[in-house]
C-alpha cells in the first residue's frame, strides 16, 4: 500500500434511535468519500451498519450459540438456551474457525443471523451488517452511503468495532500502522451485551489494547440531541464510560455533537497529514534551549481551484486534453509590437514615481537574511496583547515527543504562564533562507487529558508598519440623541444575555471546531449531483446548513420576548407591508434560500422572523395563536377591502377574551397585554377609539364577574388606559416644505424640490401611497425628521417619475 | 518562468486575498503641510536628558517620517510643503513671507520623490540660510503671513477635482494668537479676512487641520483664534486638545497618527433580528504591509514592460476570449461548472452581517483565527441609501451600536455573526473594544473587531502517537518557571513596537539605490532579543534554576535520545547512508576524475557519495551535481 494511503471502516449505527439524524450521517459520510475521490483516490473504505435486523437465514440455526475462545489450545462453546446456560469445551480441531484471531483474550460472543464475515465464520455479531467490504473508493461507495438502510433493532457498537477491526486486520494484517482507521457514529443508546466472562470494561480494554497493537485509530462521534434522556437507566452513562476507556487506552477520539449542524462538522472529511513547519530549539536564552516541533493549528481549506476548460477541440477528438494554457508576453510600453524575452527582463520596485531596477542577484546580496531560530524576547501580561492583533492562521508548539525533558519544560512554562496570566513574545525564523522574521505571541494550552502533553498556541503579531492608527470619536462624545437611554441599555443587556449560543448545560452552538463550511458542503453536493445530471441546478442550503448563515429559529423563538422588546425600544419598526418589498429589493436573496412560499407545517421549527416574513407577504385573514400582534397589524394594513379593519378589531377582541378567560394563573397575561396595546394603537390609528374604549370597559366588567381582578390590576400597573380625546383627534395633512437631495443616481443628482407630504397615519388613508408632486405646496411648515420609506413611482427608462411616495412610519 | 504574482491573481475570481488585502481607493489624497517658520518655533522647548528640541524640529521630523511612509504606501498621494513666516518668499502668487519648498523635477504639489525626501531630511541645516525665519505679522506692516499662507495652500490645491481627491491643509504652529502683536481696527480687519480665507477654502472642499504645538508650561489656547478658523464650537473646542503637561514624544506620536487619513473599506448592514439592522463602516486597522509591487523593466533600456496575458486552447491553439468554464475531475469525469454556478454556490448569504447570537468571551479560543481582523464603527453619516428606486434610511444605528457595545463589554460576551461576502462567506466573532486613551491620545478606538473564525475543516488536530501518560511539570518546576517569568518581563510591551526589519531593509535599499548612494545603509533589527538583559545575573540565575529543576544536572541532549531509543527510523537510516557514503567515497580519486573530465562517466548514485560525504546538497540533474563537485574541489 502506498505511503499516504488510508484504510477506513465506517461503523454506522442505523438503529431506530438514530433515524432522525441519519440524513446528516449520510451527508457527512458521502462528503468524506467524495473528498477522498478527489484528494486521495487510492484510499480504501469499508462500510458497516449496525442495528439492522437481517433476515438472512444463513446462520439462523445457530441462534443462541455463543462462542468463546481462550488463548492457546481449547475453545469453549457456550450454548445459551432459554432458561439456562450450558458450556461445552472442544478441542482445537473445531471445524469452523470460531473466533477472530486478533483477540488474545477470552471473550464471549453471541451468535446470530447476520451476514458479516465474522458471523459466517464464527457466529455472533447479530445486527451488524457489512454494507461494503474494504475497497478503493468509487462512486458506488458514495451511493451506498447516501441510501443507508434504516434499522429496526438496537445496535451494539462494541460488536461493530470488533467487526470493523476484523475487516481491517484480515485485509492488511499488521502492515499500514497508523493508516488504519475506524470511524464510529452512534448515539450509544443501546446496551452493550454483557460478555460471559469479566466485565464490559475488561472487554473494552482488550479491544483497545489490540487496536493499539495493530495501529488502528478510531474516531467516535456521538450525535446526541440535547433533549436526549437516558431512558435505559444508566445505559448511556455506561456506554460513555466505555467510549472514554477507548480514548484513554488507544488512539481514539470521542466527540459529542448535539445538533445536526455540529454533526456535519464533527467528522473530519479531509485527511491532511500534519507537517511540521519547524523542528528545533525554542531558545529561552543561549543557555536554555527546549526542543520543540511546530505544526499549523489552523489553515484554511480553500475552495478547490478548478481548471479552466476549453471546448474548442472537435467533439470527435478522443485525446483532447481540453486544457487552457496561459501565455504571458512582456512588451515594451513604448513599442507595443516588440516582445521582450524573459531573460532580458529585470525586476523594478517603485519608489514614489521612480522605478528602481534591481536584479535578483543584487537583491539577494543585500536583502535581509536572518538565521533560522526561534527565540524568546520576553514574557508580558496577557492584557497587553489584544485579541484583534492576531494576524494569521495559528500554529501549535509541542515539545519534541521523544524528549521527556522538553515535555516537562514546556509543561512547566505553560502552566506557569497560565497561572500568572502571562504570554511569551517570540521572534521566529522557521527556515534557513526565509526573507523575514515573524514576531508573535505564545499562549499556553494546558491539556486536561493525561495522554496529551501541554503545548502552546502561536499567533503572529503585527509590526509597527502594519498598524494604522485611525482616530475615531469617543462614544461618550456623541450627542444624547445617539446615546441609548437606561431602558434601551437594559434591553440590549438582555439581548446579549438571552440570545445565547452557549447556554450552560448544553452544547455551545456554532463552535468553530464543529461547524462545517457551508460553501464547501454545497460545492461537493452540487458536484455529486452534476456527476449524475450535468445540468443539475445548484442545490439550496438545507436547514442544517442554514443554521450557520442565519439565526437559528429555535434559539430566536426562545428569546422572542427579549428581541421584541429590543426592537420596540429602538423604534426601528418598519411597516410590515413595506418590509417585504423593501427587503426583497434591498438584499438580493441568498440563492437557495426558501424563505418565502415555504409552507412548512412545523410551526415550532420555523422561527418568528420567517413566520412574519411569510405572512406579511399579504393575505392574512385571521389572527393566529402564534403571533397575534403581527397578524393583527398585517390585517389592519390590508387595503383590498375596508372590511379588514373591522374584522381585525373584532378578531383581536375575541382573541384577548380567550386569553384572559383561559389563562392559568396569569400565564397568558403578558401576551394579552401585548395584544391589547396593539389593539389600542390600531384603534387610534383607525379612528376607532370607541371600539377600544367599549371593549376595555367590557373586559373590565367581565373580569370582575369572573373573578379575574388580578388581570385588571395587571393592566393598570402597565398603564393601559382608555383612549383619550386628545389622542383620538383627527390628524390632518402635514404638509411641509422640503428640499431633498437623494444622492447620486447614475450621473445626475435627483433633486426633489418643494414637496407636499401627506401623513400616512391618517385614517382611511393609512399606508396609502400618496404621490408627492413637486409642483404642489409652498410655504409649509418644517418637519421633524422621522423614519420614513420612500418609493419612486413607476420606473420609466431609468428615470424617476416626477412623483415619489413617501411613507412615514408611525411611531 | 518567473511571473509577477500580482498578475497571476488579478483576474482570479475566486482568489480570496485579492479583495481582502488590496484596498486601493478610487480617491487620492492631496496634502499641503503648512509649517510656521516664525522665530517662536525655534525656541527650545523641552530640556530632557540634555536634549534640546524645538517645535520646528518636531514638525519637520514628523513630516519627514510621514513622507517616508507615504512614498511606500500611498505614493500616488500628492504633497506640498510650505513654510510661512519666512524671510524669503517663493510662491506662484509672489506673496510675502511664504516659501514653498520643492526640489527639481517636481511640481509644487506632486507625488513625493526620493530627492524631496533626501533634501527635506536636511532642511533644518539649510533653513536659516536659504529660507530664513521672520515673523510675518507685525504691527505697522499690513502683511498677513497666515492669510498669505492659506491663500498659497488653497491655490496649490486647486488642482484636481474635489470629487476624486481628498484635500487637506495640515497647519503646524505654536502661536495660538497670530494677531496678538497688533491692535485695534487692523487686528479686527486682519482676523476677519483670514477667517474668510479659511472659510472659502473649506467651502471648496478643503479641510484644514491644526496640529498645535504647545509646551508644558504654556498651553495652546485654541479659543483665542483657531477655534473660529476651524469652525469648532462649544464642546468640540474644549476637547480638541487636552494636551497640557505632555512630553514631546507623545506629541510626535499624536501628530503621526493625525497624518493618516482614515479610509473605510466598505459599508455593511448588520442585521440583528426581526428586521432591525444597523449601518456600519468597516476599516482595516491591521494589515500586513508588503513591499511594493514589482514592475518589470527591460534590462537594456530600463523602460517599463507591459505584460499581456492570453489564454490558449491546448488542443487547437486558438485564443480564448470568453470566460472559460471550470472543471473538477471527479469519478474519472470532468464535471463542468460555469462561472455563474460557482458564484451561486458561494452565495450562501448576502454581503451583510447577520447576528447569530452571543457567547461568553471564554469561548473564543486562541486558535480561532485565520486572518487579520476588521474594525467596525457605526456609520455616523445620515445617508440615504439609494437602491434601485427605493430609498431607505436607517437612523439610530449609532444608538443601537453603542447599547450593544456597552452590554457586550459589561457582560464579557462577544457576538457571533455570519459575514456573507461574495468570495469568502465566513463566520465571524464581533469583539467589543472599549476606548483606551493615554496621554498621547487614543490608543484603541471604541468599536467592534470582526475576527474571522475557522470552520471545522480549517482546524487541524495533531495526533501524537504517544499513548502513555505524558509527564507533567511538578509544582517546583512551575515555581521556577514563574520566577523566570518575573525576571524576563516586558513591562510595557505593545504589539506594534517593532518595525519589520525585512521591510525596513527593503526600503532602505530602495532609497539608497534611488538616490544613487554608494553605501548600503545598515538597518537595525529591532526584533533581536535583548542579549544584555538576558545576561543580567538575576536572569541568568533564574534560568539556571529552572534548567536544573527540569533537566537535572549534567544533562546531555544526545544521551537523552539514545537512552530513550527514540531516534527515529528515518534519522537512523540517514545516518547509515551518510556513513556508507563516506566509506564509498574513498574508493574514488575524485580530483583525478575531475581533471580528466571523467566525472560524467559516473552514475548519479556514485556522484552522490561525494556530495553526501561532504555535506553538500544532492538535489538536481547530473550536470548540476558535477558542477557542484567541481566547485567544491575548487576546479
Amino acid at each position: 500500500m502506498a505511503r499516504n494511503k488510508e484504510a477506513l471502516v465506517l461503523l454506522l449505527d442505523v438503529s431506530p434511535s438514530m433515524h432522525n439524524i441519519l440524513q446528516e450521517v449520510e451527508k457527512v459520510c458521502s462528503m468524506l468519500v467524495q473528498k477522498k475521490l478527489i484528494y486521495s483516490k487510492y484510499d480504501e473504505v469499508g462500510v458497516v451498519v449496525f442495528g439492522t435486523e437481517d433476515s438472512s437465514p444463513l446462520l439462523a440455526s445457530l441462534w443462541g450459540l455463543s462462542v468463546a475462545w481462550s488463548v492457546g489450545i481449547s475453545f469453549v462453546f457456550i450454548c445459551q438456551l432459554p432458561g439456562g446456560v450450558k458450556f461445552f469445551a472442544n478441542e482445537k480441531k473445531n471445524p469452523c474457525h470460531p473466533f477472530p484471531e486478533f483477540l488474545k483474550h477470552p471473550l464471549l460472543l453471541k451468535i446470530s443471523d447476520t451476514n458479516n464475515e465474522l458471523t459466517t465464520e464464527v457466529g455472533g455479531y447479530e445486527h451488524v451488517n457489512v454494507l461494503q467490504q474494504i475497497r478503493v473508493v468509487d462512486k458506488d461507495t458514495v451511493e451506498a452511503l447516501q441510501q443507508l438502510p434504516r434499522g429496526t433493532v438496537s445496535g451494539d457498537f462494541l460488536d461493530a468495532i470488533v467487526v470493523g477491526m476484523d475487516m481491517l486486520i484480515k485485509k492488511f494484517g499488521p502492515t499500514n500502522k497508523g493508516k488504519k482507521r475506524l470511524c464510529l457514529v452512534t448515539k450509544a443508546h443501546c446496551p452493550v451485551k454483557a460478555p460471559y466472562e469479566g466485565t464490559e470494561e475488561d472487554q473494552v480494554n482488550t479491544i483497545a489494547a489490540q487496536m493499539l497493537a495493530q495501529g488502528i485509530k478510531m474516531d467516535c462521534i456521538v450525535p446526541r440531541g440535547k433533549q436526549t434522556v437516558d431512558e435505559n437507566g444508566g445505559v448511556m452513562e455506561e456506554n460513555d464510560h466505555l467510549l472514554g476507556v477507548f480514548s484513554k487506552k488507544s488512539s481514539s477520539k470521542v466527540v459529542y455533537a448535539e445538533s445536526p449542524t455540529s454533526l456535519l462538522g464533527a467528522l473530519r472529511t479531509r485527511r491532511i497529514s500534519p507537517v511540521t513547519i519547524y523542528r528545533g530549539d525554542l531558545e529561552i536564552s543561549s543557555a536554555l534551549k527546549i526542543k520543540v516541533w511546530v505544526y499549523k493549528k489552523t489553515a484554511e481549506e480553500k475552495f478547490p481551484t478548478l481548471k479552466k476548460y476549453s471546448d474548442k477541440a472537435p467533439p470527435t477528438d478522443k485525446f483532447a486534453t481540453h486544457e487552457i494554457k496561459v501565455d504571458y508576453e512582456y512588451k515594451s510600453v513604448e513599442e507595443p509590437s516588440r516582445i521582450v524575452p524573459p531573460e532580458q527582463r529585470i525586476k523594478g520596485y517603485r519608489y514614489g514615481p521612480q522605478v528602481v531596477p534591481i536584479s535578483s542577484a543584487e537583491w539577494d546580496a543585500v536583502k535581509f537574511k536572518p538565521e533560522k531560530s526561534v527565540k524568546l524576547l520576553g514574557f508580558t501580561d496577557v492584557s497587553n496583547i489584544m485579541r484583534h492583533y492576531y494576524m494569521k492562521d495559528v500554529s501549535i508548539f509541542i515539545a519534541d515527543p521523544g524528549n521527556k525533558k522538553a515535555i516537562l519544560a514546556v509543561s512547566a512554562l505553560a502552566r506557569a504562564m497560565k497561572e500568572m496570566k502571562k504570554v511569551a513574545i517570540l521572534r521566529c525564523v522557521w527556515r534557513q533562507g526565509q526573507g523575514n522574521v515573524v514576531v508573535g505571541v505564545l499562549t499556553p494550552n494546558v491539556s486536561d487529558k493525561d495522554n496529551t502533553p501541554d503545548s502552546f498556541y502561536f499567533n503572529v503579531l503585527p509590526f509597527a508598519e502594519d498598524v494604522r492608527e485611525f482616530q475615531f470619536p469617543s462614544f461618550s462624545n456623541f450627542p444624547m440623541s445617539r446615546q441609548p437611554n437606561e431602558e434601551q441599555q437594559e434591553a440590549a443587556d438582555n439581548l446579549v444575555k438571552m440570545f445565547d449560543l452557549a447556554p450552560t448545560g448544553r452544547e455551545e452552538a456554532l463552535q468553530p471546531d464543529f461547524t462545517p463550511n457551508p460553501v464547501l458542503e454545497r460545492f461537493y453536493r452540487h458536484l455529486e449531483l452534476k456527476s449524475k445530471h450535468p445540468d443539475a441546478p445548484v442545490p439550496p442550503l438545507d436547514d442544517t446548513l442554514k443554521k450557520i448563515t442565519q439565526p437559528d429559529p429555535e434559539i430566536l423563538s426562545e428569546c422572542k420576548s427579549v428581541v421584541d422588546e429590543f426592537r420596540r425600544l429602538f423604534e426601528l419598526k418598519e411597516n410590515p407591508k413595506l418590509k417585504k418589498s423593501a427587503k426583497r429589493l434591498l438584499r438580493d436573496k441568498p440563492s437557495g434560500s426558501d424563505e418565502e412560499g415555504e409552507g412548512s407545517g412545523n410551526a415550532n421549527d420555523v422561527g418568528a422572523v420567517k413566520y412574519i416574513e411569510n405572512k406579511s407577504a399579504g393575505n392574512i385573514d385571521k389572527i393566529g395563536d402564534l403571533t397575534p400582534v403581527q397578524d393583527f397589524e398585517v390585517m389592519m394594513s390590508r387595503r383590498d377591502s375596508p372590511e379588514w379593519v373591522n374584522k381585525a378589531i373584532k378578531d383581536m377582541k375575541n382573541k384577548i377574551f380567550d386569553m384572559v378567560e383561559n389563562s392559568c394563573e396569569g400565564d397568558t397575561y403578558q401576551k394579552a397585554l401585548e395584544c391589547l396595546v396593539s389593539l389600542r394603537k390600531g384603534c387610534i390609528l383607525e379612528q376607532e377609539p370607541k371600539q377600544f374604549n367599549d371593549f376595555l370597559r367590557h373586559l373590565y366588567k367581565f373580569c370582575q364577574e369572573k373573578d379575574l381582578n388580578n388581570f385588571c390590576e395587571f393592566l393598570a400597573s402597565k398603564g393601559v388606559s382608555l383612549i383619550t380625546k386628545t389622542e383620538a383627534v383627527d390628524r390632518k395633512i402635514v404638509g411641509f416644505h422640503w428640499c431633498f437631495y437623494c444622492g447620486n443616481m447614475g450621473n445626475s443628482l435627483v433633486n426633489i424640490l418643494p414637496t407636499k407630504v401627506y401623513d400616512m397615519t391618517l385614517p382611511t388613508k393609512v399606508y396609502d401611497m400618496t404621490v408627492m408632486n413637486p409642483m404642489i405646496a409652498s410655504g409649509l411648515r418644517s418637519f421633524e425628521l422621522k423614519q420614513f420609506l420612500m418609493f419612486g413611482g413607476q420606473m420609466n427608462n431609468g428615470d424617476l417619475d416626477p412623483g415619489l411616495n413617501l411613507l412615514l412610519i408611525p411611531k | 518562468m518567473e511571473l509577477d504574482p500580482d498578475d497571476i491573481f488579478r483576474d482570479e475570481d475566486d482568489d480570496p486575498e485579492n479583495e481582502f488585502y488590496q484596498e486601493r481607493e478610487a480617491s487620492k489624497e492631496m496634502v499641503v503641510y503648512l509649517v510656521d517658520g516664525s522665530p517662536k518655533m525655534f525656541s527650545a522647548t523641552a530640556l530632557q536628558e540634555n536634549q534640546e528640541e524645538t517645535h520646528f524640529h518636531v514638525a519637520v521630523s514628523c513630516i519627514a517620517q510621514s513622507l517616508k511612509t507615504q512614498i511606500i504606501n500611498r505614493s500616488y498621494d500628492e504633497v506640498a510643503i510650505c513654510f510661512f513666516n519666512t524671510r524669503e518668499k517663493k510662491n506662484l502668487q509672489d506673496l510675502n513671507c511664504v516659501y514653498v519648498f520643492n526640489v527639481a523635477e517636481r511640481d509644487d504639489l506632486d507625488r513625493p520623490t526620493a530627492r524631496l525626501i533626501k533634501d527635506f531630511d536636511c532642511i533644518e541645516e539649510s533653513f536659516t540660510k536659504e529660507i530664513g525665519s521672520q515673523c510675518g505679522i507685525l504691527s505697522g506692516s499690513r502683511d498677513n503671513s497666515l492669510y498669505n499662507a492659506l491663500w498659497v495652500a488653497q491655490a496649490l490645491l486647486r488642482k484636481g477635482s474635489a470629487k476624486t481627491a481628498d484635500k487637506r491643509i495640515l497647519l503646524f504652529t505654536n502661536e495660538d494668537d497670530p494677531f496678538g502683536s497688533i491692535k485695534g481696527v487692523v487686528k479686527i480687519d486682519m482676523t476677519r479676512t483670514t477667517l474668510q480665507r479659511a472659510k472659502d477654502a473649506q467651502d471648496l472642499g478643503i479641510s484644514i487641520e491644526l496640529l498645535p504645538l504647545s509646551r508644558p508650561d504654556e498651553e495652546f489656547n485654541i479659543s483665542l483664534f483657531y477655534s473660529d478658523l476651524l469652525g469648532l464650537e462649544g464642546d468640540d473646542a474644549s476637547q480638541f486638545l487636552p494636551l497640557a503637561g505632555e512630553r514631546l514624544e507623545d506629541m510626535k506620536d499624536q501628530l503621526r497618527k493625525c497624518m493618516l487619513k482614515k479610509r473605510k473599506v466598505r459599508r455593511v448592514t448588520f442585521s440583528i433580528a426581526n428586521g432591525i439592522s444597523l449601518e456600519l463602516n468597516t476599516y482595516a486597522l491591521v494589515r500586513p504591509t508588503l513591499p511594493g509591487t514589482i514592475t518589470w523593466l527591460d534590462s537594456v533600456t530600463n523602460v517599463p514592460l507591459q505584460s499581456e496575458r492570453s489564454f490558449l486552447c491546448a488542443d487547437t491553439g486558438a485564443l480564448i476570449q470568453e470566460p472559460a468554464k471550470r472543471v473538477q475531475s471527479y469519478k474519472n469525469e470532468d464535471i463542468k461548472f460555469s462561472v455563474e454556478e460557482l458564484s451561486e454556490i458561494k452565495r450562501v448569504s448576502t454581503g451583510h452581517l447577520r447576528l447569530l447570537g452571543f457567547k461568553p468571551l471564554s469561548c473564543l479560543k486562541d486558535y480561532h483565527n485565520l486572518r487579520p481582523s476588521t474594525f467596525l464603527f457605526p456609520s455616523d453619516e445620515v445617508v440615504l441609501l439609494l437602491l434601485a428606486f427605493l430609498l431607505l434610511e436607517v437612523v439610530g444605528s449609532t444608538c443601537i451600536f453603542i447599547a450593544l457595545h456597552r452590554s457586550m463589554l459589561r457582560l464579557n460576551r462577544y457576538a457571533v455573526a455570519f459575514y456573507g461576502s461574495a468570495t469568502h462567506p465566513q463566520l465571524v466573532a464581533l469583539v467589543a473594544q472599549d476606548e483606551m486613551v493615554t496621554a498621547s491620545g487614543q490608543v484603541e478606538p471604541p468599536g467592534m473587531h470582526m475576527i474571522y473564525l475557522p470552520y471545522s475543516d480549517d482546524i487541524r488536530h495533531i495526533h501524537t502517537d504517544e499513548n502513555n501518560e505524558t509527564p507533567r511539570a511538578n509544582d517546583d518546576q512551575i515555581r521556577k518557571a514563574t520566577a523566570l517569568m518575573r525576571r524576563v518581563d516586558l513591562k510595557d510591551f505593545s504589539v506594534c513596537q517593532f518595525s519589520n526589519p525585512a521591510l525596513q531593509r527593503h526600503y532602505a535599499v530602495l532609497q539608497a539605490l534611488a538616490l544613487d548612494e554608494d553605501e548600503m545603509p545598515e538597518v537595525k533589527d529591532e526584533t533581536a532579543p535583548d542579549e544584555e538583559g538576558m545576561a543580567r545575573t538575576g536572569v541568568v540565575n533564574a534560568l539556571e534554576e529552572f534548567k536544573l529543576s527540569v533537566y537535572g544536572e549534567n544533562y546531555d541532549e544526545d544521551k537523552e535520545f539514545e537512552t530513550n531509543g527514540k531516534v527515529s527510523e528515518a534519522s537512523r537510516k540517514r545516518k547509515a547512508i551518510a556513513e556508507n557514503a563516506v566509506k564509498e567515497c574513498t574508493n574514488y580519486d575524485w580530483s583525478d576524475l575531475a581533471d580528466n573530465g571523467k566525472l560524467k562517466d559516473l552514475t548519479t548514485v556514485e556522484l552522490k557519495y561525494y556530495l553526501t560525504a561532504h555535506g553538500l546538497p544532492v538535489a538536481g540533474r547530473k550536470e548540476a551535481l558535477i558542477n557542484r563537485i567541481l566547485a567544491h574541489l575548487g576546479k
